[in-house]
């Protein structure tokens, strides 16, 4: 059963980020947090991802990169926006070049918030993103057999 | 006998490469003060890779990745069975070509790159792959599997520094750092991942099956290097290959990736050092 939990790798994109939430995304490798232990490894290649993780913004530079990424990455797969520019486009949000949020470009299926996202934010984040997960492929798998 | 061992081979080789990956993942992260994920967690991976969707990025890729998988297999059977070294060492080289064929058939610029790396780091082991057969041959006097193993002495006896050059380049073999150039488990990041870049679901776990027959292969050659005719021979070969694997995942934790150059230059020298040297010896022993 429960296959994709198990084992989820991430996929980490920088849309437009302060690098303040990229840091944080990076800390939760270290000793101290180790994602590994559920199994995430993060993967730096969309064909192998399960999970796309973004941090900061989309602009118009990052905006065919992400939905490239994002159609890349095969089925099921859940999107995370973390931090609040990724969720919503936070203090950069009036800014002349930003869209907004992730999900102006992409559906967005878990928000992270906090500025910076905390590493034991982001770690919940992705644990329910992994329910989510669990879900999309049972429908995936579904979806598969009706064919 | 021979048809149980080929068989206990395919079917246990992945089993047990996978229980050695986990173990080998748990032990890099407690050298890291990790916890590590769970021991199954390459099952876990490979279940997942399994259902996920397929993205075939051509109609060659899987077929040569599927080519890869047989002709390791096949390698690996011809050690189990007893047969002889250096056809099996001859296979083995045929089915990495397969690989690089695997990995230049896509358009990606790092799967290209890492199928160029792969190449090199085959220039950089196959010169004391052969010496060792070689050495296999000197020493016991056949090049068959169940004539070494049936000696009077373990063939260590005669050929120390072959094995220790053959430890050296058994690090390119399991994808370990400093020789990781190809591909790697861990995040690598620099040409993202390498051969594998374009490999997802399916195509990579057929790939990952492929490196635990890899794994098993190797390390019954390193148990070639103790077996003797007789029976204590045998758990102190497999004592022998649990040392020798701490000591890669060891290395790995402790060195960073070289340059291909010098991954190249190390390399021959150690061969000519440790391997040729060896080969003198024996030559004027025997
Ligand atoms: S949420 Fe804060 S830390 Fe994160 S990218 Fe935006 S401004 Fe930077």
């Amino acid at each position: 059963m429960a296959k994709v939990s198990k084992s989820p790798w991430l996929l980490h994109y920088d849309a437009s980020s302060c690098n303040g939430c990229d840091i944080e995304v990076l800390d939760c490798l270290t000793p101290k947090y180790d994602i590994e232990r559920f199994g995430i490894i993060n993967t730096g290649d969309p064909f192998q991802a399960d999970i796309l993780l973004i941090t900061g913004g989309v602009n118009s530079q990052t905006e065919p990169v992400v939905k490239q990424l994002y159609s890349q990455i095969p089925e099921p797969k859940v999107v995370v926006a973390v931090g609040i520019c990724a969720c919503t486009g936070g203090v950069f949000k009036e800014c002349y070049n930003i869209k907004g949020g992730i999900d102006t470009v992409i559906p967005v299926d878990v928000y992270v918030p906090g500025c910076a996202a905390r590493p034991e934010a982001i770690i919940d984040g992705v644990v329910q993103a992994v329910a989510i997960l669990d879900k999309k492929r049972e429908e995936y798998r579904r979806q598969k057999n009706a064919k | 006998m021979q048809v149980l061992s080929v068989i206990g081979y395919l079917i246990l080789a992945p089993l047990a490469g996978g229980l050695l990956d986990g173990i080998d993942r748990i032990i890099s992260a407690r050298m890291q003060r990790r916890k590590g994920p769970p021991l199954l967690q390459p099952f876990y991976d490979i279940g997942k890779l399994f259902s996920k969707e397929v993205i075939a990025v051509n109609n060659v890729q899987m077929l040569l990745n599927l080519s890869y998988l047989v002709f390791l297999a096949i390698a690996g059977s011809m050690l189990f069975a007893g047969k002889d070294i250096l056809m099996c060492l001859f296979i083995l080289s045929t089915a990495d070509m397969f690989l690089i064929m695997g990995a230049s058939s896509d358009s990606s610029p790092y799967a290209n790159l890492g199928a160029g790396r792969e190449m090199i780091q085959m220039m950089a082991y196959e010169p004391l792959t052969l010496i060792v057969a070689v050495g296999f041959y000197l020493s016991s006097g056949s090049f068959q599997v169940s004539d070494i193993i049936g000696q009077q002495y373990s063939s260590v006896l005669f050929m120390p520094g072959m094995l220790l050059g053959f430890m050296f380049t058994a690090a390119i073999k399991f994808r370990k750092s400093p020789f990781d150039l190809s591909t790697s488990h861990h995040a690598h990041q620099e040409m993202v991942k390498g051969l594998t870049t374009e490999m997802s679901g399916p195509t990579l776990a057929i790939m990952n099956i492929a490196e635990y027959y890899e794994m098993i292969l190797i390390l019954g050659i390193f148990c070639l290097f103790f077996l003797n005719g007789n029976w204590w021979s045998w758990p102190l070969a497999i004592a022998a290959c649990a040392v020798i694997f701490f000591l890669e995942t060891l290395w790995d934790n402790a060195s960073a990736r070289l340059k291909w150059k010098t991954l190249l230059d190390s390399c021959w020298v150690i061969t000519l050092l440790f391997g040729g040297v060896n080969l003198l010896i024996l030559m004027l022993l025997k």
